[in-house]
């Protein structure tokens, strides 16, 4: 004895099917071009751009670009989970031996509010409020609050290269607000008047400002010249020689046109 | 106990009653209300099939997510459902009441409670790392499986158990297998409980973020296969928030996601109020 | 005819395996989860990794404490602000509200049950935590986070136990008023006792969801590695740290966030044992079976 199909059953087996469709489409065509790129939030935007210009040449080569800060470029690169790994620092001793392709450099800029009065601090005066000696904004010249720090996570090439660059063997306080990408940094810092942050200079806009440091105004060009103190490279990372289509990325990336597309997104060109 | 205080208490302790559900409906107003003004002006025809723009401006629509998210439903479910159903009929119809089958309910339960994020690391460690399948919606969905398994298991056996006896000893007084009648009969008879679990895994996959985010990657890319990364709709909404500035665009995908919900509660309850008229009229 | 004898026989045997499919997952997850977390702790060293009171993994520092003291301010806190509140709200909905306000009401709660938690992460990142930071602090904080977790687990609460106030027979309701209770009365020293354990289990439930939340956290909580001074400090609970540093930790690192793994496991399940305990013991007392 069964019982009669009911509606139920029948909208069931639909979605059943529906959803092997689905499924059957997805098993279907892998693309005969693809690149994986991941890593590094800083290097991010400029990877995305490179590889929108590199697609319009070549309209077949499908390039995935994900964040997931340089230590998931490092260890992406060093497990096969990237093609190429992006990181915004140098490697040290701790890391896989990896290839470096040297993709551009990069100024670290001490961000606040558009709406903060301090415009400049000293060096001294950053790895002060960054270790959490000074927190209150009065002590450097500003109104009287206290002084909300942010960074990046501990896996971050930015907050790696600020720790090497900036703090040396001061500690970042334990009571600084971690986000996790260099956007997550610059909504903070950008939504909260106290804020003090870093990030890549090539982030700023007009929501975040960036200070002068030792006098020296943070821009593409002092970062460029060399009188702007906190610069730090950033890689593409492959686990071995390259080769076919992710070798073709790369190069165009090193290339005249690529490190032009570098200059024009506001990082720093390595010819 | 004096009548006059008892009537006092009762008045005070009304009053404070519909204080909390005032408060309630407050709460759902600001959520539902300011994700409805804020994200519903972006939610339009192009939003929904143009690709979104990578890297951090977050500009662009959502067209890629929305196939992403197809993807990683339906190969979830094809998992799933068989696996799950099957386990909910042996422990409903075949089990025995010895030492497996308590360890099995056990490790159901136990299960039920692991938070999402610790699927996540277990699935990042072996699915993307150690059997190489990388970011991809083949691991996001392996580990959406394990995660939704009990909850399917849960719904589906309640819904076989609820099935009148009297169902399958017709059956089997017919002369058919114990297969037969769990094939033709119960499962049939059980099928609107049944759907309503399956429903109510999809939403809950909807909405799973924590498990997916380390586990699919984050590309915005249309995926080409099921070893392709992606977003979900709550992935999206993640990044969105955290990472650009376009707080606009993540409400909009928080309409998309409210809108599904409603969708999926709806259907449940239909299906439930048919499921409980369909019972009370068999035996 | 040995045709759909041997489907019989062989169906059994399929199920089986499905059923089975659940401790094989479960034990897959324990033995991978606990084999990841080893390097760390013996590093680390227990002790260090429980109590240890500063995280900083690029220095090779991992304790936990502040994690763990998070999580458990974050969710005791959520839970002071949603169980009165949800238990009041199902009262309304069981005894008190007319038939058209719950008309609308259950299935607004219903709705909020399944909305995801980012949603509510993303709306207390925009509205709560700048209200916070009026009051004092950055905003992203221990207040955010509570405001924001009681919300989402508020439903939950709301939910299950109307359901079990419903459920409570009405013959004890009826006895009650015919021996001259007024109707709160009846609600507070006949119903809610009678649903207890419904009420429970829908507490347990929002706990689970609390201490697990991740993503929601990571918006509005700060991720300050410290254990929080003041209810407008910024924490970081063990949930949230994980998935912060998931996608980018290696080697100690990752073992570390394995480590946290477990720890959060154990937690709820303590947990959920106390409440368990405290459900079984105050039904005996009340001597109901």
């Amino acid at each position: 004895m069964s019982i009669r199909p009911s509606r139920s059953w029948i909208i069931l087996v639909l979605a059943g099917v529906l959803a092997l469709s689905l499924v059957l489409v997805g098993c279907g065509k892998q693309l005969s071009g693809s690149v994986s790129v991941g890593g590094s939030t800083t290097v991010q935007p400029l990877a995305q751009a490179l590889a929108d210009a590199f697609q319009q040449k070549h309209t077949d080569v499908g390039i995935t670009v994900a964040g997931g800060g340089t230590a998931a470029g490092i260890k992406g690169a060093n497990e096969g989970t990237f093609d190429i790994g992006a990181a915004s620092r140098d490697l040290t001793t701790g890391d896989p031996a990896l290839v470096t392709h040297l993709l551009a450099k990069d100024g670290i800029g001490i961000i606040t509010s558009p709406g903060n009065p301090v415009t400049g601090l000293t060096k001294a005066q950053v790895v002060s409020i960054f270790s959490g000696a000074i927190t209150n904004w009065r002590d450097v010249g500003g109104p009287n609050h206290a002084i909300d720090v942010f960074v990046r996570e501990s896996g971050s090439g930015t907050r790696t290269a600020f720790q090497e660059l900036v703090m040396g063997s001061e500690n970042i306080t334990s009571s600084a607000l971690q986000q996790t990408s260099s956007g997550g940094i610059r909504q903070a810092v950008a939504g909260d008047p106290n804020a003090i942050g870093f990030e890549s200079l090539a982030y700023l806009d007009s929501s975040i400002k960036a200070l002068d440091i030792d006098g020296v105004p943070a821009t593409q060009e002092t970062a460029k010249d060399g009188t702007y103190p906190i610069v730090r490279p950033l890689y593409f990372l492959t686990k071995e020689q390259p080769t076919g289509l992710v070798k073709d990325f790369i190069d165009f990336c090193q290339s005249v046109e690529g490190q032009q597309i570098v200059e024009d997104n506001g990082y720093i060109a390595v010819k | 106990m004096p009548r006059a205080s008892a009537r006092l208490t009762q008045k005070m302790a009304m009053v404070c009653v519909w204080a909390t559900g005032a408060i309630t409906v407050f709460a759902l107003l600001v959520i539902i209300g300011y994700t409805l003004y804020r994200g519903l002006p972006h939610v339009g025809w192009s939003f929904l099939t143009t690709p979104p723009r990578g890297g951090t401006s977050g500009a662009g629509g959502i067209s890629t997510v929305i196939v992403a998210t197809l993807y990683l439903m339906g190969l979830t479910l094809v998992i799933l459902v068989p696996l799950g159903v099957g386990a909910a009929v042996y422990l409903a119809e075949y089990a025995p009441d010895n030492r497996l089958t308590r360890l099995i309910r056990f490790g159901t339960e136990v299960l039920a409670g692991v938070p999402s994020i610790v699927f996540g690391m277990f699935g990042f460690a072996l699915l993307v790392i150690a059997l190489h399948f990388k970011f991809s919606i083949l691991s996001g969905a392996l580990t959406l499986v394990c995660l939704l398994l009990p909850t399917l298991i849960r719904t589906s056996e309640e819904a076989i158990k609820a099935v009148p006896r009297s169902y399958r000893e017709a059956a089997l007084a017919l002369g058919a297998t114990k297969w037969q009648t769990t094939w033709r009969v119960t499962l049939p008879a059980a099928i609107a409980g049944i759907a309503t679990g399956i429903i109510l895994c999809i939403g809950r996959a909807m909405g799973e973020t924590a498990a997916l985010y380390v586990t699919m990657g984050g590309t915005t890319a249309l995926p080409t296969s099921l070893l392709s990364s992606g977003r979900t709709l709550a992935v999206h909404l993640y990044y969105l928030a955290t990472v650009t500035n376009n707080l606009d665009g993540a409400f909009a995908v928080g309409v998309i996601l409210i809108i599904v919900i409603v969708v999926t509660n709806s259907i449940t309850t239909w299906l439930s109020q048919r499921f409980r008229g369909r019972m009370a009229g068999g035996a | 005819m040995r045709a759909r004898y041997l489907i019989d026989r062989s169906s059994r045997t399929l199920l089986l395996v499905c059923a089975f499919l659940t401790l094989v997952v479960l034990a897959a997850i324990a033995v991978y989860t606990f084999m990841f977390a080893l390097p760390a702790i013996r590093e680390v060293g227990l002790w260090h990794f429980l109590f240890g009171k500063v995280w900083r993994p690029e220095s090779g520092l991992y304790g936990i404490l502040p994690m763990i003291v998070g999580s458990v301010v974050v969710t005791l806190g959520a839970l002071i602000l949603a169980v009165p509140l949800g238990i009041g709200c199902a009262i309304l909905l069981a005894e008190v509200a007319p038939q058209r306000v719950r008309q609308f009401l259950r299935p607004a709660v219903e709705l909020l049950v399944g909305i995801p938690s980012v949603v509510y992460g993303l709306v207390g990142l925009v509205i709560v935590v700048p209200l916070v930071r009026r009051i004092e602090g950055p905003g992203l904080s221990v207040a955010a986070g509570i405001i924001v977790l009681a919300v989402m687990i508020l439903p939950t609460i709301v939910s299950i136990s109307e359901d079990s106030i419903r459920a409570v027979p009405k013959s004890h309701k009826e006895g009650a008023l015919a021996l001259g209770a007024t109707h709160w009365q009846t609600i507070w020293r006949v119903l809610l006792p009678s649903a207890r354990s419904g009420i429970v289990a829908s507490v347990v439930l929002g706990m689970g969801r609390a201490i697990g939340e991740a993503m929601a956290m990571i918006m509005v909580l700060g991720m300050a590695p410290r254990i929080p001074s003041s209810l407008f400090s910024p924490a970081s609970t063990l949930a949230g740290m994980i998935a912060a540093e998931a996608p980018e930790a290696s080697g100690v690192h990752r073992s570390a966030l394995f480590a946290m793994s477990v720890v959060l496991f154990l937690l709820i399940i303590v947990i959920n044992g106390v409440a368990l305990a405290i459900m079984r013991r105050g039904s005996r007392a009340q001597g109901i079976s």
